[in-house]
């Protein structure tokens, strides 16, 4: 799809990770640039016509991201650097402060580093419980496997929607009903699932969600913290300064601004911003549901033909997203990027940053093909070609 | 040394690796070493006499580049002091940093003298030198 909008596939580059990052379009890139060429401004000051342009599609913005996902105000929206300082400030910012001691958070061992390690430490610093909800033998999260682990003390249940290693989509929607009824708040970390397939906070009731741009087409270090506005109202700001105060004397008075702004200290990456923007523009311009659907195509097309690929062990053939992971039996999964490499195609290679999924696949270490909107089956056929060339491996790489 | 040697030396080193396998027994000290692009994991043991390395020994899961680094070193080390080894280490880290380095010292462990090429691997042809720094510096305590 729309692969002359991506100068990256220019050299004839197979990009296969875009489970790490994605490539970005044109126009991505030609808004960032705009913004350092022709309308350098600070957002929030409006009094020369430049600022006002900044400000104005700085908060517009915020009015895509509201939409994109389905968010009831706009002020549910905070602008942050990714995924990982999204989950961190849900945590240490309003976790921290509303949760107490014997209070259990419920995560999986499918999970990024990002949405494990925050909790941990929450658990180190204030005596909460982090349990881990059971996977079935497709490692995936059910409603009978999350009830199986409710208690009383259930407090918080924080999910992948989609996994970075197995690919496999949570039931999200369902899981919602759950906390909805026993009163649960419901944190998703959508990095894997944003930019490929529609996302619907109220039709999902979730409490709080977060994203990161680059992997939906948009430039790095800036992403989305999602709350509900009850919920979102009453997390601690991690940041104080410029931008998110009303007034300070020196006698301690202060007050500090409504969302968003109140969580939006500093100068904001205003260039991501407007990247993000005209990322969700250029996505929704060609709907999340048929990029989901290409993803399933090439996933259904990579299975079929990397089956044929001689000692391949493919982990997660039933996931139903754009992931496939793979070893090839004897080889060092490291070893087999460095090979296909050298064919100029990109894979990640290692545990994903998912450091305790070896316990539920009994494998450390895979090779991620991750396939996006402008990847091609003939890619694709490129791939199986050079892993069946896996004899010369060895003269390849050493 | 001719590449196609090199590349032999390696590849008998990755499949058929020196002392692979950890031994229960006393008197060895024990480091896990990881690469920091998470993907490289590898145990080593060493049993020093005297400020001798008399055994030295590792498992693990580590890519070709690791493995045969690991099992060379092992063969290289065995039988030195620990200045020697030191300076064994100092001249292998000057050779995969491109800087001027004694090649004499270090055997067959010059098969990587080329792997500053391949940035990403640099990491893991290190890797099991980090393991004995480690182990040195246990023995020092």
């Amino acid at each position: 799809m729309n692969r002359n909008d991506f100068d990256m596939l220019n050299s004839g580059l197979i990009y296969f990770d875009n489970g790490a990052t994605t490539l970005k379009p044109k126009c991505v890139v030609n808004e960032v640039v705009d913004y350092y060429t022709k309308y350098t401004a600070n957002a929030h000051r409006g009094d020369y016509d430049i600022s006002a342009i900044v400000d104005t599609k700085y908060e517009a913005v915020r009015d895509k991201v509201k939409k994109f996902i389905n968010a009831d105000r706009r002020d549910e929206i905070i602008y942050t650097k990714g995924s990982t300082e999204s989950i961190n400030t849900i945590v240490f910012g309003y976790m921290m402060n509303n949760l107490t001691s014997g209070d259990e958070i419920l995560i999986t061992k499918s999970e990024h580093a990002s949405n494990v390690l925050p909790w941990l430490e929450l658990a180190k610093r204030k005596g909460v419980v982090v349990n881990f909800i059971p996977l079935n033998s497709k490692h995936e999260v059910t409603l009978d496997n999350i009830n199986s682990v409710i208690t009383k003390n259930t407090k918080v249940i924080s999910l992948a929607h989609v996994t970075n290693v197995i690919g496999d989509i949570r039931p999200i929607e369902e899981i919602g009903k759950v906390c909805k009824e026993k009163d649960i708040i419901l944190v998703v970390d959508a990095a894997q699932s944003i930019g490929h397939m529609p996302i619907d906070v109220n039709k999902y009731n979730i409490s709080f969600l977060t994203f990161s741009a680059h992997k939906m087409l948009g430039p790095t270090g800036i992403g989305v913290l999602y709350g509900r506005y009850e919920l979102l109202n009453k997390l601690t700001p991690l940041e104080y300064g410029g931008g998110m105060n009303t007034y300070f004397e020196s006698n301690g008075e202060l007050e500090y601004k409504p969302l968003p702004e109140r969580l939006e200290a500093g100068t904001q990456n205003i260039a991501g911003v407007l990247g993000l923007g005209a990322a969700i523009d250029y996505l929704e311009n060609i709907g999340l549901e048929n990029i989901h659907k290409y993803e399933l195509e090439l996933k259904k097309y990579a299975i079929e033909k990397l089956k044929s690929v001689p000692n391949i062990k493919i982990y997660n053939e039933n996931s139903q997203s754009g992931v496939v992971i793979f070893n090839i039996d004897k080889i060092f999964s490291q070893d087999v990027a460095v090979f296909l490499n050298h064919f100029g195609i990109c894979v990640r290679a290692g545990n994903h940053c998912a450091k305790i999924v070896k316990d539920e696949i009994n494998v450390t270490n895979t090779c991620r093909a991750s396939f996006y909107l402008y990847n091609t089956k003939e890619e694709i056929d490129k791939l199986v070609e050079a892993l069946n060339n896996q004899d010369k491996i060895f003269e390849i790489i050493l | 040394m001719d590449e196609k040697l090199k590349r032999d030396i390696i590849l008998d080193n990755y499949q058929n690796p020196t002392n692979r396998g950890l031994v229960d027994t006393q008197g060895y000290i024990r480091v896990n070493t990881r690469n920091s692009s998470c993907v490289d994991n590898i145990d080593v043991m060493a049993k020093l006499e005297n400020g001798i390395f008399i055994d030295i020994r590792f498992d693990g899961e580590a890519c070709a580049i690791s493995t045969s680094a690991t099992s060379i070193m092992i063969k290289t080390l065995i039988g030195k002091n620990i200045e020697e080894v030191k300076y064994i280490i100092d001249n292998y880290e000057k050779m995969i940093n491109e800087e001027p380095y004694d090649k004499d010292l270090l055997g067959e462990l010059v098969v990587y003298d080329t792997i500053s090429k391949q940035p990403s691997r640099k990491k893991c042809a290190a890797l099991p030198f980090e393991s004995i720094k480690k182990i040195i510096e246990q023995a020092n305590m």
